[in-house]
């Protein structure tokens, strides 16, 4: 599985992707957060939302046969 | 058909053609988006996600022309890096009657604001920060609200 992050989450993490494979407890989007969350606690914050394979989700979804999950800090376009 | 551009773009040629395209339109209004040169920014630069971005885009494309009376409707942000002076963003709507074509600018560019998957980063003598949309920015997006 792949962990995509944007924004100031690029500076947080350190890093624009990384690939994992999370313990078999994890099987929905937020307990992905949970758990990556304790390396980067900035993923944590709930205004950052998860897409998963290109769709974004409200609360939690489940996380088997997807490959990438994106975390996306709050926006700024125009 | 909006879209997102990795390279500096040219809002003399894509109004242009835009006209041009738009050929029996009443009303073209456009608005570009420039990085200002003055408050000590001297780089912006903007990330985006394969994907999401450009559908975040073509939302609020989609939505703009759903909900008025317009013809035609352009919306082209950059990514990457942009320089003072440098535009960053571009919209234009061709429509019968000017208050549409007005209007859907001005709610395309609130909602560009606040809803397209984007993230600037500006560079300044003090450093690097990453911008949010402002609390205004978010009110901006509201008064149109009424009217959905």
């Amino acid at each position: 599985m792949k962990l995509t992050f944007f924004g100031r989450l690029r500076d947080e993490v350190g890093v624009g992707e990384i690939d994992c494979s999370p313990p078999t407890t994890v099987g929905d989007s937020e307990s992905l957060r949970r758990w990556i969350g304790e390396q980067h606690p900035a993923l944590l914050d709930p205004r950052v939302r998860i897409a998963l394979d290109n769709v974004l989700i409200k609360g939690s979804a489940p996380t088997a046969d997807v490959a990438e999950v994106a975390f996306l800090p709050p926006v700024s376009g125009g | 058909m909006s879209f997102l551009s990795a390279q500096p773009i040219d809002p003399v040629a894509l109004l242009e053609a835009f006209t041009r395209a738009a050929n029996g339109a009443g009303a073209i209004v456009s608005f570009t988006g420039v990085v200002r040169g003055d408050d000590g920014v001297s780089a912006l630069w903007l990330d985006h996600h394969p994907g999401l971005s450009e559908a975040s885009i073509a939302e609020i494309d989609a939505d703009t022309r759903r909900r008025y009376a317009i013809d035609d409707l352009l919306i082209v942000h950059r990514v990457g890096g942009v320089g003072p002076g440098e535009p960053v963003v571009f919209v234009a709507a061709a429509a019968r009657h000017r208050r549409a074509a007005f209007d859907s600018v001005d709610q395309a560019m609130d909602r560009l604001k606040t809803d397209a998957i984007l993230w600037k980063r500006e560079t300044a003598a003090d450093g690097t920060s990453w911008v949010e949309a402002r609390a205004e920015d978010h009110s901006d997006r509201a008064r149109w609200e009424s009217q959905e």
